[in-house]
């Protein structure tokens, strides 16, 4: 059976301006000890996903509609608050996108370490500071025995973040939820994070989360992919399938962007337009005003739903648009001071 | 010193533990590490801090001890004798009725203080509470919180107290709790804007999804890191209730004669200042020598309660 199961969750916002779908239906299973990505832009939901998982989700003004995430037998989105205390920081555990702010900046880091550890393990000081003291060595911080009674601000920023993930590993759970741990890291310092995170990872035998916007982070560390985009899946499947064989538009656009894939010395490849906005109703596809295929049918009715591939790989199978022609033909041309990008995202915005 | 690590994890050095750490790490496997400790480490650096500190503790023990061993009573009148300057029999002088000043100030600064001290920690810990309860349940309950504050607020303070002094009679109790009831609304104000600023950060975040329970992200995590602005408050409430209290006994419904508070006592040398100045000077020059001791113990402890102004 698989650890994480999670079927039809939708998570909306209620705000002043409409209600916000930012998570619109998204089903996915996660088995033990596999890493799991889920890729999108901004507001495509991804980080939504993870915090309704962990019903960190702030209630009013959000509110998980519907949907069930089953964790070891257990749905975690209709556990009583006592029982979900449990299962945080116990069984799932998570790290967040800015390491700067996401320890107390009053408290020292060992009080922070020991204070996960003995609210969920019958354990006494002595030696939740030692095993504190060990965790801040497997994630790679010289001089833990002194440098776990210091305070946050004397950490650098990738130091923090180890600090977050030992936190987060401490309690060895079934299950880590990474938002975005490399965002706020600069490049060097996010290799080091992510072959921690794996190393740990192989150790504890925990299954990842792993969610970001970085699709060479995806294809170099996950074994299953995720691709969101207006709150919905567009595409599912394994690393493999879904970077070397991408059926979906948007996926197949995603992985034009990745500066490596392109031409040496041409302008690097961008999706024209913004994201769409969905507080408004999405009317048949989301993606259709920055599709770059050749059009075929005005987008209306539902979005499309996930079809599978045969061999585990899901797509939204999109009927507006012919995916099987050349995407280049279509393209916009992106010659130097041709088109500015102002100009397209004005463009993009009045579409979407 | 942030720099200092990052180049150190790209070099893959270790990187030297600075030797303060180390002698903490030493005492902290055996007594544990607490928030008050370590500030009391900080705030033996400050001098000010600590020289203000023992000063206001010399003032408290003058105030308690000193009348015990004082050979006149604050309350005997000698009117034959009236008001005399400052003499080796009575070193800061006597009052219009006799009476040595001296002994005068001390009884009158165990009052002050008393009420000082004990009003504002009242008001501190239903405010601090309060305000942190409100700020971080927000939306409604916060909103139904918060209008009763304001509703406090716009109640006329003095008639607040004569409704309470007509209710329970008079009683220096009643001061602290008339006193205690108005100064928490301030400081619940601003430890609930504190809050409501600080729990959307990651930290608390990162506390649910460690599994702790609201109380203990209210109580371990967010009051000490408004600490900072509510001990300035305090500083500033003290002196605010001592005040406070005088203004109440000028009215008739603090202290009674023949006791004394030094609000009382300035108020009487105010009024013979021009005369017999020594009645003000004495309990002004304590007044404010405490009110000074204060504010500097309380800048000093802002500093030394938050970890980052460490200047080591």
């Amino acid at each position: 059976m698989a650890l994480l199961e999670v079927s039809d969750l939708r998570t909306s916002f209620y705000t002043r301006g409409g209600v916000v779908r930012a998570v619109d239906g998204v089903s996915f299973t996660l088995d033990k000890g596999e890493t799991l990505g889920i890729v999108g832009e901004s507001g495509s939901g991804k980080s939504v996903t993870c915090y309704s998982l962990m019903k960190l989700i702030p209630e009013p003004p959000g509110r998980i509609e519907s949907g069930t995430a089953i964790f070891d037998g257990q749905d975690l989105l209709r556990m009583s608050a006592r029982d979900l205390r449990k299962v945080r920081g116990n069984r799932i555990s998570m790290i967040f996108q800015d390491p700067m702010t996401s320890l107390n900046p009053y408290l020292r880091i060992s009080t922070q370490l020991i204070e996960a550890l003995r609210i969920h393990r019958d354990i006494d000081k002595k030696a939740a500071l030692n095993k504190a003291i060990a965790a801040l060595e497997e994630v790679g911080i010289p001089g833990a025995s002194s440098r776990v009674h210091q305070y946050p601000h004397e950490f650098s920023g990738g130091m923090r973040q180890r600090v977050m993930i030992a936190m987060a590993l401490i309690t060895e759970p079934d299950l880590l939820i990474a938002d975005e741990p490399t965002t706020a890291l600069d490049v060097t310092v996010q290799a080091q994070i992510l072959d921690i995170i794996k190393e740990r990872q192989e150790r504890l035998g925990t299954a990842v989360i792993l969610v970001t916007h970085d699709l060479g982070v995806v294809a170099g560390t996950c074994d299953k992919v995720n691709v969101m985009y207006g709150g919905k899946l567009m595409e599912s499947g394994t690393a493999e399938q879904v970077f070397y064989d991408p059926i979906h538009p948007y996926t197949r656009s995603l992985q034009k962007t990745i500066p490596s894939l392109q031409t040496k010395g041409a302008d690097l490849y961008t999706i024209p337009g913004l994201p769409p906005d969905v507080s408004k109703p999405i009317n048949g596809c989301a993606f259709y005003p920055r599709c770059p295929y050749p059009k075929v049918a005005q987008p209306e009715g539902e979005r499309p739903q996930l079809v599978e591939n045969g061999d585990g790989h899901c797509f939204a199978d999109c009927r507006f648009c012919d995916s099987s022609a050349p995407i280049e033909s279509v393209l916009p041309k992106h010659d130097a001071g041709d088109v500015d990008t102002a100009q397209d995202i004005r463009e993009g915005e009045g579409a979407a | 010193m942030s720099d200092h690590s990052e180049t150190a994890v790209l070099a893959d050095e270790p990187v030297p533990p600075p030797i303060e750490a180390n002698e903490i790490a030493a005492e902290e496997l055996e007594e544990g590490s607490s928030l008050w400790r370590d500030a009391w480490h900080r705030l033996k650096r400050n001098r000010l801090a600590v020289s203000s500190l023992f000063i206001f503790i010399f003032i408290a023990l003058f105030c308690v001890v000193g009348p015990w061993l004082s050979p006149y009573d604050s309350q005997t009148q000698d009117l034959f004798l009236g008001a005399v300057g400052p003499s080796a029999d009575h070193w800061f002088g006597t009052d219009t009725l006799g009476r040595d000043l001296m002994v005068r100030v001390m009884e009158g600064g165990r009052i002050s203080l008393l009420v000082g001290l004990v009003a504002t920690l009242v008001a501190l810990l239903i405010g601090v509470m309060y305000g942190a309860t409100a700020g971080y349940l927000g939306g409604k309950v916060d909103s139904a919180m918060m209008r009763f504050v304001d509703l406090l607020y716009a109640l006329p303070f003095t008639i607040f107290v004569i409704l309470l002094m007509v209710a329970f009679g008079r009683s220096l109790w009643l001061i602290f709790v008339a006193i205690g009831c108005i100064e928490w609304l301030t400081t619940a104000r601003i430890v609930r804007s504190g809050v409501i600023s600080l729990k959307k950060q990651e930290f608390v975040e990162a506390a649910n999804s460690l599994g702790f329970s609201h109380m203990r992200i209210i109580v371990r995590h967010l009051i000490p890191n408004v600490l900072g602005p509510v001990i300035v408050v305090a500083t500033l409430t003290v002196p605010a209730v001592m005040l406070l209290e005088a203004f109440l006994s000028f009215l008739g419904l603090g202290i009674q004669p023949p006791n004394a508070s030094w609000g009382v006592l300035i108020n009487e040398g105010q009024q013979n200042m021009e005369i017999f100045p020594w009645m003000l000077i004495f309990p002004a020059f304590f007044f404010a020598l405490t009110l000074f001791c204060l504010n500097f113990l309380g800048d000093g402890l802002r500093d030394a309660l938050d970890p980052k102004s460490a200047k080591d």
